[in-house]
């Protein structure tokens, strides 16, 4: 298309030509203004999270620090962008890709995205959390590519002898009215500038979108099929031999003395054994001598920081530490709804546990992981090494996965600290009993919801939500504390901050409170895909569900008459039709609905379930069946779904972290130490409790600006299940996951030695 | 040291390495075969599932020594020569279903939806939903019921 297209009577933006031997091109993160806030078109006040939330806070937070992510156009016509994000599964190269094959009209498969190394200069934009990348990066990457077109047709327009507006541009070719066209690749130096100039370029309008908007698969899917992705243990680092640490028996315990360090130091394959903070930290050839020096390795513990801790007593300091509700009961005016939910820690393990490589030496450090926060990283590894930031390199590797996890560098402090100490590179991988047990967990918390309703009419609506103390420590906080004074949330600690900044209630429920507080902060915790609202919401969902019952009203027609908003509604509409909302089922199977906004997005969730006993009772070996889900059908509305398939593939994935937290995974504390080891305890979806129907319907843009996607599905599809549960069983479910207070679903690991040997018999069960 | 000779994708190999490391570790650190992925060395979340002889199991659960010098050992890289081609039809599916997400466990996935569609074959039916409640791989981005739609396309092709 002719260039005048895109820029006529639009609005222009700024960037660079930076000053290079081929084009390349930059734009500032944090270019434009924070996404338009919601206005209060309600009667009720809004709540923070509806006029400001999370991500506007990310967002906003790249305005003053911003800096510069450039593309680079090559001579083979390709274009190459080192993204300052992690990407961890989410799909965010490819969305990001898309951008620019969309502004630069450059087939797609001729984008590289790669992912860039610590810059400590982006500060706060180099952090992938919220949901909040394609929300911040959606307008500065486009502007890039923009400028890089612009330049192109400018130096096509020189050689050609022709007006710029007379060309065009399609596939990665300019093209003239006269037929003569030339490839990006042939003017990528001639479009070079010797000097950085600074230039204003107009953006395509939606209407032209031909990239943005359609599915699009993944750009490193051949390589994740044929073995080729390569993720941290997967990197040959010359000297970093597998390293492993012999951990406590309870949470954070310390190690006092290592009886056999020679014997162990003795053993086939292993090179070094120290005695570091975490544990005793064994290198050898190979993994397997790894752990069987591990296994060896006779240690007297110190305490832990949870020693003596099970859910019991962490539950009593919940309910002790359980903040007021604040409106009066007014028994003859009104009838009141009141229940306390109670949602156990749960696992943000990822697939690929805790792992990085470090090679440390006396002047400087070099480490390699899946870093969702590497700056934060940097700067706190070089704290602990006593060296200076700029001597510490750290590559961010393809990450197997996060859910939370990595927005922390625990692996990668450790796996630094480890090679100071044997004066080796390092490549250090957590086992994954560890990962369960030592690992980040998504804090244990209760939640209160009174409601009180009068004549058709919800009047208030409070929650108290108690919960242990969620880390913050990877970078959010240094943001939120940076920008405390223009939060529409005075006066409130940092995570009461976080809790107002992403809950809201959805409905017009009349006077709404909601409060949090927090108890004891001896555990490992993180986010997990979401920071407090898969349980928030459920707790609320299912309040709903009783205040529609007890006033005489569908779950689904009542949530309509008092949602908000009307996005929502429109979600709310599509799955109780798509999924038949209401249909007749057999006893025991039931259908849930629930709703769920964050993140500028909204999902609504319909699930069947299946809680006959045949269905419970189905034996599969070493696994947890219980209830099945049997169908989901989700609606989602991000504003503007960049990639549908990614956002579907997202949905899906939230889908079955939903199904996970309200049925079968959660972590047993016992005696200061989590039960649960491997895979087969800790009950996150399997395929035989995946629903063997699932429906995902993107529905067609609205806002035309990107709304966050990663944690959207996990609240809605949790509550949608609890809601189900509810329906089928006839018994309201108050403690997550529902299967935590049956007797343990397996025979729980010795924590001494930490970890279990490898089995022999894999022979065996060959199929 | 002892010495360990099998056949992995094709060519026979011989690793120096004690007797009990399990063959995951033969593979990944001493032989540089990265495809298969660890997950919890315990045979349960099968990110690690290879081929033995056709069949899948778990090299994070075999000691080199149970290997024999003849024993044919494919690993993801190793798939597509097995059919003669770039690409197996079954991570030719696992492209046109988009399934990958953080890829961490796809390798496993696909050589055990190989075996699977296999085994389903030699019980006399074509692979369905009872068959796929049996696959015990953990894909903890939840990329399940693509897998599932992978699999069936993939079913038809080979
Ligand atoms: S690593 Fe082999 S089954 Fe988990
Ligand atoms: S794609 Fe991430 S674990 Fe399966």
């Amino acid at each position: 298309m002719g260039d005048q297209d895109h820029s006529l009577g639009r609005r222009r933006f700024l960037g660079y030509v930076l000053a290079a031997s081929t084009l390349t091109v930059a734009a500032q993160l944090g270019e434009v203004a924070a996404p338009e806030r919601a206005e209060a078109a309600i009667p009720s006040l809004p709540e923070p999270a509806e006029v400001y939330d999370l991500n506007d806070l990310l967002t906003d937070a790249a305005l003053p620090t911003a800096n510069l992510i450039s593309i680079q156009l090559n001579t083979d016509g390709t274009a190459s962008f080192a993204l300052p994000r992690a990407e961890v599964g989410q799909g965010v190269t490819t969305s990001s890709a898309m951008l620019i094959a969309e502004e630069l009209d450059l087939p797609l498969d001729r984008v590289r995205v790669t992912l860039a190394d610590a810059r400590p200069e982006l500060l706060f934009n180099q952090l992938t959390g919220g949901s909040n990348t394609t929300i911040s990066t959606y307008t500065p990457i486009r502007v890039a590519a923009a400028i890089a077109r612009q330049r192109l047709l400018q130096a096509a327009a020189a050689q050609l002898g022709v007006a710029v507006s007379t060309l065009t541009t399609s596939a990665g070719v300019v093209s003239s009215a006269s037929g003569a066209s030339i490839g990006y690749g042939a003017l990528a130096v001639a479009a070079a500038s010797q000097t950085t100039l600074l230039v204003s370029v107009g953006l395509k309008p939606a209407a032209q979108f031909s990239v943005i908007g359609t599915p699009q698969n993944r750009v490193d899917a051949l390589d994740a099929v044929t073995g080729r992705k390569q993720f941290a243990m997967d990197l040959s680092v010359p000297g970093a031999l597998p390293t492993m640490v012999c951990r406590p028996p309870t949470i954070n315990g310390t190690v006092r003395s290592v009886q056999n360090l020679a014997a162990v130091q003795a053993m086939p394959g292993i090179t070094d054994v120290v005695t570091v903070a975490t544990g005793v930290a064994v290198r050898g050839q190979t993994f397997g001598q790894c752990i069987d020096a591990v296994r060896a390795l006779q240690v007297t513990w110190g305490p832990g920081t949870a020693e003596g801790a099970s859910d019991a007593t962490v539950l009593q300091e919940l309910l002790a530490a359980e903040l007021p509700l604040v409106i009066p009961p007014l028994p003859l005016l009104t009838q009141e709804v009141d229940t306390r939910f109670t949602f156990h820690f749960a696992s943000n393990s990822a697939l690929e546990p805790n792992c990085a490589i470090a090679d440390v030496r006396a002047d400087r450090a070099e480490i390699w992981g899946a870093l969702k926060s590497p700056i934060v990283a940097q700067q706190t590894i070089a704290a602990a090494l006593g060296l200076l930031p700029t001597a510490v390199t750290v590559h961010v590797t393809q990450g197997g996965g996060s859910f939370g996890r990595k927005l922390f560098h625990d692996a990668a402090i450790e796996a630094a600290l480890i090679s100071r100490a044997m004066g080796k590179p390092v490549k250090l991988m957590w086992h994954r009993t560890d990962d369960f047990r030592q690992g980040r967990a998504h804090p244990m918390a209760t939640s209160r919801v009174r409601a009180t309703y009068s004549l058709g009419n919800v009047v208030s609506f409070e929650q108290r939500h108690t919960s242990v103390g969620t880390d913050f420590g990877h970078g959010l906080g240094e943001i939120i504390t940076s920008l405390v004074a223009k939060l529409p949330v005075a006066d409130l600690g940092f995570s009461e901050t976080m809790f107002e900044l992403t809950q809201q209630t959805p409905y017009e429920f009349g006077v709404t409170t909601q409060l949090l507080n927090e108890v004891d902060h001896g555990f490992n915790t993180g986010s997990m895909r979401g920071i407090y609202s898969p349980n928030v919401r459920c707790a609320q969902e299912l309040v709903v569900d009783q205040l529609a019952a007890a006033m005489g009203q569908d779950a689904y027609r009542f949530r309509r008459q008092f949602l908000k908003d009307d996005r929502a509604k429109a979600v709310l509409d599509q799955v109780a039709q798509a999924g038949d909302w209401g249909r007749t089922m057999p006893a025991g199977t039931a259908q849930g609905i629930a709703l769920h906004p964050e993140y500028h997005g909204f999902v609504a969730v319909l699930a069947e379930i299946d809680c006959t006993p045949a269905t419970v009772g189905r034996q599969v070996p070493d696994a947890w069946t219980g209830p099945r889900v049997t169908k989901v059908v989700c609606a989602v509305d991000v504003g503007l779904a960049v990639n549908p398939r990614g956002l579907e593939a997202q949905m899906m994935g939230g889908i079955m972290d939903g199904i996970a937290v309200a049925l079968t995974s959660g972590l047993h504390l016992e005696n200061g130490m989590f039960q649960e080891g491997s895979w087969d305890e800790y009950f996150y979806t399997r395929q035989w409790n995946t629903p063997p129907e699932l429906q995902i319907i993107v529905m067609p843009p609205t806002t035309g600006v990107p709304g966050g996607a990663g944690e959207l599905a996990v609240a809605g599809a949790m509550a949608a299940v609890a809601c189900a549960y509810g329906r089928a069983t006839g018994t309201m479910p108050t403690s997550f996951p529902i299967n935590h207070t049956a007797p343990l679903g397996f025979v729980p690991l010795p924590t001494e030695p930490p970890i279990p040997q490898s089995p022999t018999d894999g022979l065996s069960r060959a199929y | 040291m002892p010495q360990h000779s099998f056949i992995l994708n094709g060519t026979q190999v011989t690793a120096e390495v004690d007797d009990d490391v399990r063959l995951l570790w033969v593979l990944r650190d001493v032989l540089g075969v990265t495809g298969p992925k660890y997950g919890c060395g315990l045979g349960v979340c099968q990110a690690c599932t290879s081929h033995i002889n056709g069949k899948a199991f778990n090299p994070c659960s075999v000691p080199v020594s149970a290997v024999q010098a003849t024993d044919e050992i494919t690993t993801i890289e190793g798939l597509p020569a097995t059919v003669g081609k770039d690409l197996h039809p079954m991570q030719e599916a696992w492209l046109t279903y988009d399934v990958a997400q953080c890829g961490y466990c796809q390798p496993g996935q696909i050589m055990a939806a190989v075996a699977k569609v296999r085994q389903a074959r030699a019980a006399g039916h074509e692979i369905g939903d009872a068959d796929f409640d049996e696959i015990r791989n953990i894909c903890r981005c939840g990329t399940y019921h693509r897998i599932r739609e992978a699999i069936t396309a993939a079913a038809k092709e080979f």
